[in-house]
């Protein structure tokens, strides 16, 4: 079971005011979209969840518990791009997490820990479609290959969270609907929770059991750094929740 | 006609125009050096092809009468040793340190702006202190090298590893690494090609600081050899051991880039 609780949380830069009073709970396996304007703290919201920014005021809990002030295993990441490793081939990067894990001084696995690791890595290759590329390096891959590649890199730790900041952002209409049929298919067998920020509001609306749109409520046009976005919309949504 | 910057040679073409200049120079060389041996047949400045193969035979492959050694052969290997020890040293602290300054914020506080400073010692200035410190033997030598290139190996490679994206460096902690593992699986493995680089940008600074410690004091080696016959004009044999170093280190920047090219192809072209 997971947690997010955010209450009464501020997030200022000297004068501007990023966020102000944002309030929030979400469940356990929810797929939460963030939609909003540019510049209206959606990325700062999902920096503070990743625990590369710190919350000027308020409280952000998982599970009771404060966030801890770095990232961390339980809250995957996957950017629009630079998240996978250019120097590891494309089956050394899905078995990283799992060599970093079990393997604190060396961080390579060996024996029957690689072969187990390497099972479930194979399983997932076939899942995100690599299988035939496993031996080959990121920069050899296309976009939307690279950013299976990430979410599969991600989910094969097991997160609580997973965080998606524009993942398919750069990617090409025709391989998006691929995506979030990956995506969907990932969040039903894994169960975590999902927080995804995207620019695109049908995405948005079609994959989220719960929309978030960050908004400024006020705005004076002499100081326009003086109020910040908080959540203006929190819409539930049917969402695609595999019946279990 | 298209513009010249559309203009490209063929790849034959490309190959006769990069022996050019050398064909020009040699020809050069010729000319003038004709010239002057049938004004002064002793002349020494530009010495004829047949004197310098003939030299080039005495020092290669002939024994010198007073030591009973190949002096060309012994020469190499004495410069070559003292030159790979001191790229050794510098690559492996170079490396070190550099990653360390890269990785860590509060290490960076304390010595990046201390490998600045230190780097803009000219090298050859603090030659006496070596000579006064560690004597005149292999050490100095070897020490002015390295002294002379690691600082910027170290700058280069922290440089490299602040390069990296915070993605890549965020991602590896979510999946679990610590600030070793970090290091050692994610920034590490990726310095390798940048370390082969900054070697190979050093590798000119390496045979100059070679070159002036032997010249100052050695017994053997390349430099010393040309500083030692200097003193009687003798060109016949200044100019082989140029053209000689000239291709040693040509040979070891291509051996180099090979290596690159070979043991780490995910890293894109050198340069």
């Amino acid at each position: 079971m997971t947690q997010v609780t955010v209450k009464r949380l501020w997030k200022e830069y000297g004068d501007q005011v990023v966020l102000e009073n944002v309030n929030l709970s979400i469940g356990d396996h929810e797929f939460v979209t963030i939609v909003g304007a540019s510049g209206c703290g959606k990325t700062t919201f999902l920096k503070m969840l990743l625990g590369i920014e710190t919350p000027s005021r308020g409280e952000f809990l998982i599970d009771g518990e404060p966030l801890p002030a770095e990232p961390g295993p339980d809250r995957g990441i996957v950017f629009q791009r630079y998240s996978l490793f250019p120097h590891l081939t494309v089956l050394e990067n899905l078995l990283l997490g799992l060599d970093l894990r079990g393997a604190p001084l060396v961080g390579r696995l060996f024996g029957a820990r690689r072969r187990a690791a390497l099972e479930k890595a194979h399983a997932l290759l076939d899942a995100i479609g690599l299988r035939q590329a496993a031996g080959k390096h990121p920069g050899q891959l296309s976009g939307g290959m690279q950013q299976r590649l990430s979410i599969a890199q991600s989910v094969i730790c097991e997160p609580k969270i997973l965080l998606l900041d524009e993942p398919f952002g750069a990617l090409d209409p025709g391989i998006t609907a691929d995506m979030h049929e990956l995506i969907l298919a990932l969040w039903n067998a894994h169960k975590m929770t999902i927080f995804m920020v995207t620019h695109d509001l049908k995405e948005s609306f079609e994959l989220g059991t719960r929309l978030l749109v960050f908004d400024k409520r006020r705005v004076d046009s002499q100081a326009p750094d003086r109020y910040g976005a908080t959540i203006t919309f929190n819409i539930p949504l049917k969402g695609k929740r595999a019946a279990s | 006609m298209r513009r010249l910057i559309n203009q490209q040679p063929s790849r034959a073409g490309g190959l006769v125009l990069s022996f050019l200049p050398f064909v020009l120079l040699a020809a050069a060389y010729l000319v003038y050096s004709n010239a002057r041996l049938s004004a002064n047949p002793g002349d020494k400045l530009l010495p004829s092809p047949a004197t310098i193969a003939s030299t080039i035979h005495q020092y290669a492959f002939e024994e010198d009468e007073r030591s009973g050694e190949y002096l060309l052969w012994n020469d190499t290997l004495a410069s070559l040793e003292r030159l790979l020890a001191g790229l050794g040293i510098a690559a492996v602290f170079g490396l070190a340190a550099g990653l360390t300054i890269g990785v860590l914020p509060y290490v960076r506080a304390v010595l990046a702006p201390f490998v600045a400073a230190i780097s803009l010692i000219p090298p050859l200035a603090i030659l006496p202190i070596l000579f006064i410190v560690v004597g005149l033997g292999e050490t100095a030598k070897v020490t002015l090298i390295v002294i002379g290139i690691a600082p910027i190996i170290i700058r280069d490679l922290a440089l490299r590893t602040a390069e990296l994206p915070a993605e890549q460096i965020i991602k590896a902690q979510t999946l679990g690494a610590s600030t070793w593992q970090v290091a050692t699986r994610v920034v590490l493995p990726q310095m390798w090609p940048r370390l082969i680089d900054a070697l190979r940008l050093s590798l000119g600074s390496a045979w100059l600081f070679l070159i002036a410690a032997e010249a100052i004091a050695s017994t053997e080696g390349l430099g010393y050899r040309i500083f030692l016959v200097r003193r009687y004009l003798a060109m016949d044999v200044i100019l082989p051991y140029v053209a000689w170093i000239t291709l040693l280190a040509f040979s070891m920047d291509w051996l180099l880039r090979v290596v690159r090219a070979r043991a780490f192809p995910w890293a894109g072209a050198g340069g």
